[in-house]
């Protein structure tokens, strides 16, 4: 079956993001398709490559890049809760004028449409959030 | 059918509560996170989850009920446990999941 998947809290604070992490990979073992993970609010932050936790924690944000890469995921970031929390890939630097973009292999930045259109395209639409 | 899912504990907001009131026969609800607290035998919210499960099924994510230190001898008789795989049959059996954030 076609799922699509939406965070809304970002690592470490809660739990969305772990649950989500480990739902959408039981959900791929089970031979299921994952159309999209959509990033929105405080989600975002599931997304920046230089988050450092310490080597015996789970890494959050790597976990979901290596799930990515593993499954050819497409993980997708809301480009406004972003900008608000400063989180930028090479185009979005750029052309806000930015010294540094800091996105994670794996994620992209697009708009809210991606949400709408996973409500769409996927059967389910599971949210994981506070 | 619709999948409810509870990731509030009882005792922080009304979400359980609200959802048990407004849940269909029939319907399946799942406790995890910490709504997993609801589930636990012996609180002021075991006689509403039994109530409940006379017109529908309520669940609970296992780990995440282990993972506050409770075991399978505190659940209230009655609520089925799933790991995640159970919660992913959960979503694709029901035709529409529902978060009560």
């Amino acid at each position: 079956m076609k799922l699509g998947i939406m965070v809304s809290e970002g690592p470490y604070q809660h739990q969305a993001s772990d649950s989500a992490y480990n739902f959408t990979k039981a959900a791929l073992e089970k031979g299921h398709e994952i159309f999209r993970v959509f990033f929105y609010h405080d989600g975002v932050n599931n997304a920046t490559r230089l988050t450092v936790p310490p080597q015996d924690d789970r890494n959050v944000v790597n976990r979901w890049s290596e799930l990515a890469k593993q499954y050819n995921l497409d993980l997708v970031v809301c480009i406004a809760a972003a900008q608000r929390r400063g989180l930028l890939d090479e185009n979005e630097a750029k052309r806000n004028g930015k010294d540094a973009n800091n996105i994670a292999d794996g994620f992209r930045i697009s708009g809210l449409g991606q949400l709408i259109e996973a409500g769409i395209q996927a059967e389910r639409l599971v949210v994981f959030g506070d | 059918m619709t999948l409810h899912t509870v990731n509030k504990s009882p005792f922080e907001t009304n979400s359980l509560e609200t959802c048990l009131r407004l849940v269909r026969s029939g319907h399946n609800v799942l406790l995890f996170e910490d709504g997993v607290y609801g589930a636990s035998k012996g609180t002021r919210f075991e006689a509403l989850l039994t109530e409940a499960m006379q017109s529908c099924k309520i669940h609970v994510l296992l780990p995440d009920f282990e993972a506050r230190g409770m075991s399978i001898d505190s659940l209230i008789s009655g609520i089925e446990t799933v790991d995640y795989a159970g919660f992913v049959n959960l979503v694709t059996e029901n035709e529409r999941v529902q978060a009560w954030l």
